[in-house]
């Protein structure tokens, strides 16, 4: 029933994106945004304040969106991982993605990535969020260029051109 | 360093017979801060719980005495889960706690569990626990235990969790009567409270309990200002007639049984100040 502790040798696998990578030579204490930026080629998470305030580090757990920063990487092995990477096959940017440059969404871009997985997982869950569901689903993600204004118009317009294509 | 991720719970329990001192992993959100800003050193054994459906499931106890019985909420149940739904209608209380702790993000991962591992008096989810005199449940390999919250938890940041137990989950009753939540910070969303309170009519009983967090070592049932108002007012009326002299001296009450302390967060006077008002407010709220 005692199964090997992972550690010796320290190796672990995890699944991102639809894909699984074996972590080799990890410190077991580190997070999940350290482990897909620095050990498995996966810089689109962000990496701000460590601490779970700021979101640029949101990605999908097993299908809720978490700070990657406070997942200890080797507690995850089973789970299914979706980063910023994995939104949309080959590079193609999603629909939310285009409505951000589209609106004029991102200024530094840090919170981006984030803010787009988070918007993902708000339109999943609710396609036709009201005004108060946006600002409380993207409230764990701070952005500190834009004053929100142009996401929350990137968000409106995902919405409508959903409903359009849903109405066809 | 060893990283475990049983799925069962006797699966944990088996491993923590054998690492009595191994770190509990819940949602992780208290823990990898401490390990990001290496304020802990790194634990030599943890033992996750992620993957432990059992410990993320709840119940409703239905009483054969036609009360309204009790719920049993496993400790890895994500505070996302308490928000909204069946579990927010039974303890709205612990609806608006549960929607005070972080972001969205820290929700989908925090615990009861983990606020009752960590024992912070700014956890959330305490003072909930010790307003409605949750029973919080604990295993080891040994056997287990049910301990009251008020007796689980014994000071800052701790508890009697014994090396080699779980906490499995804690049980409350389901009481007729308004319950609700404030607290205060240096902002509105996303923040660590400075005060706060838990309030709940229980109109069976014709009774109330207050419990306060943040200011005091551990969360505090304001015994006074509760048997006070029980003498005032006929707590089984509704609807409840507050005037504003009960409710300003309920408050009085609340704050002279606060034990707040200065610290990087706030001042002992300002809490004191504070978690009257909010009691107040409380009250105010449950009668209106």
């Amino acid at each position: 029933m005692t199964q090997e502790p992972i550690g010796s040798p320290e190796i672990y696998r995890l699944q991102v994106n639809g894909e699984s990578h074996d972590v080799q030579d990890a410190w077991l204490g580190e997070s999940l945004l350290y482990v897909l930026r620095e050990r498995l080629g996966l810089p689109g998470s962000k990496g701000a304040c460590e601490q779970g305030e700021c979101g640029s580090c949101t990605v999908l757990l097993d299908g809720a969106a978490v700070c990657a920063c406070l997942v200890m990487a080797a507690s995850a092995t089973d789970a299914d991982i979706v980063t910023v990477e994995g939104l949309a096959p080959d590079a193609a940017l999603t629909d939310v993605q285009a409505a951000f440059l589209d609106e004029g969404a991102v200024q530094c871009g840090f919170c981006t990535p984030g803010l787009i997985v988070a918007v993902h997982h708000l339109l999943e869950h609710n396609p036709e969020p009201s005004t108060l569901e946006t600002r409380e689903a993207l409230s764990g993600n701070i952005c500190r260029c834009t004053g929100y204004g142009r996401i929350f118009a990137a968000v409106d317009a995902v919405v409508a051109s959903r409903a359009d294509q849903a109405a066809r | 360093m060893s990283v475990l991720t049983p799925s069962t719970i006797d699966e944990v329990l088996a491993h923590l017979a054998e690492r009595p001192e191994a770190l509990l992993l819940s949602g992780g959100t208290d823990v990898m801060v401490e390990i990001n800003m290496a304020h802990r050193k790194a634990p030599a054994e943890v033992v996750a719980l992620r993957r432990v459906e059992q410990l993320r499931l709840w119940r409703h106890n239905p009483s054969s005495e036609g009360t309204g019985g009790t719920v049993t909420i496993g400790s890895g149940l994500p505070y996302a889960e308490m928000e909204h739904g069946p579990l927010a209608e039974l303890f709205p209380a612990l609806a608006e706690a549960a929607r005070t702790v972080g972001s969205p993000q820290i929700r989908a991962a925090g615990t009861l569990g983990g606020n009752l591992g960590t024992c912070s008096p700014a956890g959330d989810g305490l003072p909930v626990l010790f307003a409605l005199d949750a029973i919080v449940h604990l295993r080891s390999i040994g056997g287990q235990r049910d301990v009251p919250v008020a007796d689980f938890m014994v000071g800052v940041k701790q508890n009697v969790l014994e090396p080699g137990e779980l906490v499995t989950g804690v049980t409350m009753p389901i009481r007729h009567g308004w319950q609700g939540y404030s607290k205060v910070g240096v902002r509105n969303a996303m923040v660590i409270a400075t005060a706060s309170a838990c309030l709940a009519m229980d109109r069976d009983r014709g009774a109330v309990t207050l419990a306060l967090g943040a200011v005091g070592t551990t969360i505090i049932r304001c015994r006074d200002a509760e048997g006070w108002l029980a003498g005032e007012l006929d707590l089984s009326a509704e609807p409840l007639d507050i005037s504003d002299a009960v409710a300003q001296e309920f408050g009085r009450r609340a704050a002279a049984d606060a034990r707040p302390i200065d610290d990087h967060r706030s001042t002992a006077a300002y809490r004191g100040h504070a978690v009257g008002v909010l009691s107040s407010r409380l009250l105010r709220r449950a009668a209106a």
